[in-house]
């Protein structure tokens, strides 16, 4: 057997759990009456709307702009009329200032044309990405456009598409990759026309082996001398998609702490986000529109679905027919990293790549007890820190201390806290010394 | 509505499902089979001592953290591990109460008064043999029993228990010479299956080295352990007998050091108590070896034949200065320019 790829140090194997949507494809779902746009939908600058009371906006419609700071435009994701400005329901923020679009039922979905990128610079189809709105899908959402001009100082040589979706359940990049194969590729390309090298890994989790077939032979069929595009093959290893652990998979290299890939030469961007390039450039589409995965045992049919940007959580429970009795918790994002949370009214961002409803006995709600010193969180941790003293810490009231510890090296991966046998909240208290620590 | 009926925490949502208590209760298991052998080679005493023990640790413990006002949590079977451990490191032929008193050393003193489960720096039936040792010498240096002969355990039930008092190898080797060693269990390398199945005086729980080994390997393939510890006490003592353990340099039997006395037990059982031992791989390597050092050194200078209990006594309280000498390794440092910025 072939050895496969992947980083020497930590990460942890959860149960996959991708089985309930892994064989459903893509469905678009309807448009509601309602959609909900958070105006800051990433890291950056929020937009200020472009659009006033009761406008009328055509599907793609820029309706924000950013004025000041980093950040990208949002478009509208159907026909409409701007119903008010409010404050809507938000995972992590507790609510953020958003745009409510009453959906025109009658409205026809917009078609896109394809065009021919090649003859466009890379200025012209960095200026492109930027203007379609584009941000990572898969994460916290650090623009596009940002990502593909990396500093001068650091020259770039590889491009790594993130294919990995190393969290348990998602199924949306696994979709995308069967049923976009060459979208994407088309899309490295342009991302590597942009970064002007040659050089693109495709790096894809040994569990989805027909995802690895489709891909390679896209790769294979768009091989031209002037792109050297490859999937390579990874072992399942949580947090193998996480962006320094892919790099150094892929590379051996080491992104230093604080630093951007592109201190080692490389650039990062997750398969769906690739695609979003493709409709950007070759469709002239914004990105408005996510493919989201609905999962676990608390929602009555699973699906992966193609919703708008700005559907609430609570429409989509109604189109897949409700929740079952055994609904416990409802996580927007992954069960590793993703937020519970606490109302319906969430609607999806930008960077929703799936929402869970899970069942008691998916979930783990086990009391903690003291730290046993098993030494398990130091062994997982990819990040080789120290979840174990960074939490005795916080617990005994001194999260200024914990620097030492490499708390601010924590991307909150929860591997230290999934591995704990005394079911200690590791991240929980990691956050509350990042919080503690800096002020 | 459906609000406000589920649950709202932080990630991550799943988690593995070991838990204290499997470990725990897995460790339990393991000892389980050496205790069998020890009723076998030692008589139905060595099984009603263990009881008292883990009896007594559990109420102790209980007790304590009722005092104490924490949370009782016996039911997580450390404290009876702990139980297990000090009927397991005396000899079979002591009086059933002196187990009871060194569970109250171990669980009020040695964990409970120290902070509790993960706090106590010292390994509890450790703590607790050490303490029997220095109030009840004679018992705890004489009180062995031979083993039986051809499965006798079933004669022997109901006969009033006199501790027959005989000296253990490492005592024998001590006191009266390897002559006397050899006359009494031959050379080598006759009596080391005796030896690793358990056919010799000693403590209650030490002697099936077997077994123990057995034990060790479970949890080594269940994850709860690893080689570190065991290799580097066990690799170290084995390596210093035969340099210095003979009449010349590199002529000890390293087999019967490693066999004789608690070596195997205090390795696999003791000395990788996850509370009391360092948690970096590197920090373990070495406090193995300091452990196999400090062993062989009581052995042939102290005044005790055995020292393998002292030996983790004494480096129990050094584990967390090896964590800070050895940190995990960063995935990668900062940039020296950007040195320090969040
Ligand atoms: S300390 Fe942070 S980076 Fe390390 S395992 Fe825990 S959550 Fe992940
Ligand atoms: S895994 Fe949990 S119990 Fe073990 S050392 Fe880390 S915090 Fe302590």
């Amino acid at each position: 057997m072939e050895s496969l790829l992947t980083f020497p140090k930590g990460g942890v194997h959860p149960p996959e759990a991708k089985e309930l949507t892994a064989d459903l494809p893509v469905e678009e779902m309807v448009v509601s009456a309602e959609l909900e746009i958070i105006l800051g939908q990433h890291i950056g600058a929020p937009c200020t709307p472009t659009v006033l009371l009761k406008d009328h906006v055509a599907e793609g419609a820029m309706i924000g702009e950013v004025v000041k700071g980093l950040g990208v435009p949002l478009h509208a994701p159907a026909a409409g009329t701007i119903k008010s400005f409010g404050m809507s329901a938000h995972p992590m923020r507790v609510s953020a200032p958003s745009i409510t679009i009453k959906t025109d039922p009658d409205a026809f979905p917009r078609q896109y044309e394809k065009s021919d990128w090649q003859p466009l610079s890379a200025e012209e189809l960095l200026k492109k990405v930027h203007g379609a709105g584009i941000v990572g899908v898969g994460g916290a959402g650090f623009p596009t456009h940002v990502k593909l001009n990396p500093p001068p100082n650091n020259p770039v040589d590889t491009l790594i598409l993130n294919g990995a979706e190393c969290e348990p359940y998602i199924t949306a990049d696994y979709r995308q990759m069967l049923e976009a194969g060459a979208e994407i590729v088309e899309g490295a390309k342009i991302i590597l026309k942009i970064l002007g090298i040659k050089k693109c890994l495709i790096g894809i989790e040994n569990n989805k082996p027909e995802a690895i077939k489709r891909m390679t032979a896209a790769a294979a069929a768009a091989a031209t001398t002037e792109y050297q595009i490859s999937v390579q093959t990874l072992q399942v290893k949580y947090p193998q998609g996480s962006e320094k652990q892919l790099i150094q998979t892929l590379t051996g290299r080491k992104v230093p702490a604080f630093a951007l890939p592109s201190a080692v030469g490389v650039v990062v961007h997750n398969v769906s986000t690739t695609k979003a390039i493709y409709d950007a450039i070759v469709l002239g589409k914004p990105l408005y529109e996510k493919i989201v995965t609905i999962s676990g045992k608390g929602i009555k049919r699973p699906a992966n679905l193609r919703v708008k940007v700005g559907t609430r959580i609570s429409d989509i429970v109604d189109y897949l027919g409700g929740v079952t009795p055994e609904l416990s918790k409802i996580i927007m994002g992954g069960p590793m990293m993703g937020f519970a949370v606490s109302s319906l009214d969430i609607p999806v961002t930008k960077t929703t790549s799936s929402i869970l409803f899970l069942s008691e006995e998916e979930i783990d709600t086990s009391p903690h007890s003291q730290c046993i010193r098993c030494g398990w969180c130091l062994e997982a941790c990819p990040m080789g820190l120290e979840p174990k003293e960074i939490a005795i810490h916080v617990e005994a009231g001194r999260p200024e201390g914990t620097g030492q510890f490499g708390v601010f090296e924590c991307f909150e991966c929860g591997c230290c806290a999934y591995v704990c046998p005394a079911k200690r909240p590791l991240v929980q208290f990691i956050r509350l010394a990042k919080m503690k620590a800096k002020h | 509505m459906l609000r406000g009926l589920w649950k709202v925490s932080v990630s991550p949502h799943v988690r593995s499902n070991e838990s204290v208590e499997k470990i725990m209760w897995t460790v339990v298991a393991c000892l389980v089979p050496p205790l069998v052998l020890s009723v076998f080679i030692f008589g139905i005493q060595t099984l009603i001592i263990t009881v008292v023990s883990v009896i007594s640790c559990v109420a102790v413990e209980a007790i304590s953290q009722k005092c104490l006002g924490r949370k009782i949590t016996v039911r997580d079977g450390s404290a009876v591990i702990t139980g297990m451990l000090i009927a397991f490191v005396i000899p079979p032929g002591v009086n059933y109460l002196l187990p009871v008193l060194g569970a109250v050393m171990a669980i009020y003193i040695g964990k409970h008064l120290l902070g509790g489960i993960g706090y106590n720096i010292f390994n509890p039936a450790l703590l607790a043999r050490a303490f029997m040792v220095a109030t009840f010498p004679v018992a705890m240096t004489s009180a062995w029993l031979p083993p039986l002969q051809d499965m006798a355990i079933f004669s022997y039930l109901g006969t009033p228990l006199d501790a027959i008092t005989t000296a253990t190898p490492l005592a024998l080797i001590k006191e009266q010479g390897m002559a006397a060693f050899t006359a009494q269990y031959g050379a080598a390398p006759n009596f080391y299956t005796d030896f690793f199945l358990g056919w010799r005086p000693g403590c209650i729980g030490e002697t099936s080295g077997l077994l123990i080994v057995l034990g060790g390997l479970y949890l080594l393939y269940r994850g709860y352990i690893t080689w570190h510890i065991p290799v580097s006490v066990i690799g170290s003592v084995a390596l210093l007998s035969w340099a210095f353990g003979g009449e010349t340099l590199f002529s000890g039997d390293p087999i019967l050091a490693v066999l004789s006395g608690g070596i195997l037990l205090g390795a696999f059982f003791m000395a990788n108590d996850y509370v009391t031992c360092p948690t970096n791989k590197k920090g373990q390597l070495i406090y193995g070896i300091g452990i196999g050092v400090l062993t062989v050194l009581i052995r042939l200078k102290g005044g005790y034949p055995e020292g393998i209990c002292y030996a983790i006594l004494l480096m129990n309280p050094v584990s967390s200065v090896f964590d800070n000498w050895f940190k995990p390794q960063r995935f990668a440092p900062p940039l020296p320019l950007q040195g320090g910025e969040k």
